[in-house]
């Protein structure tokens, strides 16, 4: 009699099933959380639910919280507004009622919860990590599996260490060949983005595969994993490997020594099965990604840089295009800008502000522009000034920020006013997105910088 | 959570795919420390004008709408960020079900959570409920989750499914937290066991 071979499992099985604590009748899962980062705006009720109940949090050990969304980041971080000092504060009040591990505003490592996850690695391979944020799937980059949650699912979380969930379907986009010069995993996010539509992931976790993926940094994966949900998917994958445990080696929240030893070992066993069977496959040409720019109100109507918007557009398409003053077969380049906005977990790493003073070196913004730098954290921050990267912005006439997460969302003082047009390298270009009546062009951070120096929107690849 | 058996009420058709939960309440509302009071600034963009007078032509300031409880959209509703006020908006502007041939995961599970019935249904019957919400105060829209059925004005039955946990959840008002502290045992369990397997996994230090 012939033993069964097991079947081959997929990256998000294994993560799946090493965390399910017990399987619910209707087959839902009770799913262990190993990692739950909290910030101060999708917290308080949560807090205010466990004190009603008299709930205490079960597992501090797993739980980190910072503030990021409503802090001013003007230098000195003066400015807030009156309701974000009370948000703030509430934070403050209920991270010390209930024993929870705080960053403050003011120290060094304060920055936006999806870049300080895996800076201090909190957020690791091999694990399930939550926040109360849809960008949380920044995180899947490292191998882990990670989601974004609403308040009563932070709250239960709090309270349990636990999610009850169903078991989302599986995807993978295999990104064949290398990305082209000038191009950056942000062009390859929008690309998939504008390619499967903002739906096309629901109900599904995406893992990202091929050479393209396995050649990008784990600046470019976080990129990538973060615009998932921007595509609809629950989460973003890319299986962790050497470029993923040199990244975490050594990481102060990490394991050391012979724990990190032992960790490897495990998450060496992570990647999916050779013919491990995904629900939907997708597969991309690297080649065929260039630089990309949305020109709608939603991360799906983009196009490249020496594309437009289409000829025949439909009714929502329309409605966008008139919130955006552009008309159908508009070519995309050209566009006068008002202001660039760089910085947010999508693009607020080292890495792109170095793309961006790369940019920036030896130009200047362009009159009437305002440009705002925003690095991810405190020690992005300093690590970019300990490279100069802050002098070379300056000097550009880059205004040089504090951590958070700005002009992405619009909660904070950094908001566009009515009709300004925003080159940005954050993730959504909702209408009123960074603030009422603003219009939000998503695009790379050497695109951004691109524009900023120009005025208008234009291929990077013709400036450098 | 309010128990959500059956709701007979008014439908408002938005007739709009793609509705984002910066278009359901923009993010400098977000500010609240408390679940209630976002009613006021549900769609506030689509609702108000610059100056804070109310847009005539938007659906849920028309007379016929003002008291809708059902709201008929467009496909992948509720998409964007994980903000719960998204539905704590709606639920207190007097939403309690939303129709619409699909929905982001994250605001169908926020809303669930908070007694909103998402209704996912094919687009054809959207539109054909699209059509009687578009009636104003003379058409009223049944939805039974007992049974499970939409009753559209003409007495027609539209059939639905929801999942059969969150429909008890539903049906009851039960507390989450408090059915998932019954298996206090298995957590505890499964903490001791992968703490053995693995004791290389890092605590968070206290700060």
């Amino acid at each position: 009699m012939t033993q069964p071979q097991p079947l081959p499992k997929t990256l998000f099985d294994k993560l799946w099933a090493a965390h399910v604590v017990e399987t619910l009748p209707d087959g839902a899962a009770i799913l262990f959380i190993d990692r739950h980062l909290v910030h101060e705006v999708t917290s308080p009720q949560a807090f205010e639910g466990l004190r009603a109940a008299g709930r205490k949090v079960r597992r501090p050990d797993c739980t980190l919280a910072v503030a990021d969304h409503n802090v001013p980041t003007s230098p000195g971080r003066v400015g807030a507004e009156a309701d974000s000092i009370l948000q703030l504060k509430t934070l403050e009040d209920n991270v010390a009622a209930f024993g929870v591990p705080y960053i403050p505003i003011d120290d060094p490592r304060q920055g936006i919860v999806h870049v300080i996850g895996p800076e201090l690695g909190a957020s690791l391979p091999g694990m399930t990590i939550v926040c109360g944020d849809s960008h949380t799937s920044t995180h899947g980059a490292l191998g882990a599996l990670a989601f974004g949650i609403g308040t009563s699912e932070v709250e239960h979380v709090l309270a349990t260490q636990t999610l009850i969930q169903s078991k989302p379907k599986s995807m993978r986009i295999t990104v064949k060949g290398r990305l082209p010069a000038g191009v950056s995993a942000k062009d390859l996010a929008l690309h998939i983005i504008a390619e499967i539509g903002t739906a096309g992931g629901t109900g599904s976790v995406i893992e990202y595969a091929g050479e393209a993926v396995r050649a990008l940094d784990m600046a470019g994966r976080m990129t990538l994993c973060n615009m998932s949900i921007e595509a609809g998917a629950r989460a973003g994958l890319v299986a962790p490997d050497d470029t993923t445990f040199a990244y975490v080696q050594g990481r102060p929240m990490a394991p050391q020594g012979e724990a990190f030893d032992a960790a490897v070992a495990w998450w060496r066993t992570l990647p999916s099965d050779p013919g491990a069977r995904f629900d939907r496959e997708i597969v991309i040409a690297a080649a065929d990604v260039a630089p990309m720019v949305t020109w709608g109100a939603s991360p799906e109507q983009a196009a490249p840089i020496n594309g437009g918007v289409p000829n025949i557009v439909t009714a929502d398409e329309e409605r966008a295009l008139e919130y955006m003053a552009l008309r159908p077969g508009q070519g995309i380049a050209g566009a006068a800008i008002d202001v660039v906005f760089i910085g947010s977990c999508t693009n607020g790493r080292i890495e792109d502000i170095r793309e961006v003073a790369r940019v920036a070196r030896g130009r200047s913004v362009a009159e009437g522009v305002r440009a705002l730098v925003v690095p991810g954290s405190g020690l992005v921050k300093a690590q970019a000034e300990a490279e100069g990267l802050d002098r070379i912005l300056t000097e550009a006439g880059f205004e040089w920020r504090e951590a958070g997460c700005s002009m992405c969302l619009g909660m904070n003082p950094d908001r566009l006013t009515p009709g300004q047009r925003c080159a940005s390298t954050s993730n959504r270009n909702f209408e009123g997105r960074q603030g009422p009546g603003g219009r939000t062009h998503l695009m790379s951070p050497a695109m951004a910088a691109a524009a900023a120096v120009t005025g208008r929107i234009v291929d990077v690849r013709e400036l450098v | 959570m309010d128990a959500f058996t059956t709701l007979t009420a008014v439908a408002a058709p938005l007739p709009a795919a793609n509705v984002d939960t910066d278009k359901i309440i923009p993010a400098r509302f977000l500010k609240t420390i408390k679940r209630s009071g976002l009613g006021v600034h549900l769609f506030d963009a689509l609702r108000y004008l610059p100056d804070g007078a109310e847009r005539p032509e938007f659906v849920l300031n028309q007379p016929a709408y003002r008291q809708a409880e059902i709201l008929i959209a467009h496909e992948n509703f509720g998409c964007g960020s994980s903000r719960e006020h998204a539905a704590w908006a709606l639920l207190d502007f007097g939403i309690r079900c939303v129709i619409a041939p699909s929905f982001a995961d994250i605001f169908h599970g926020n809303a669930l959570k908070n007694g909103i019935l998402p209704i996912a249904l094919p687009k054809a019957v959207c539109d054909a409920l699209m059509a009687d919400a578009a009636m104003g105060g003379n058409a009223r829209i049944t939805v039974d989750l007992e049974r499970e059925v939409v009753i559209r004005p003409s007495g027609e039955e539209i059939s639905f499914a929801v999942d059969p946990m969150r429909r008890h959840f539903l049906l009851n008002g039960l507390d989450d937290i408090g059915q998932t502290l019954q298996h206090e045992a298995s957590i505890t369990a499964y903490e001791q066991t992968r703490a053995a397997a693995q004791p290389w996994w890092p605590a968070i230090p206290a700060l």
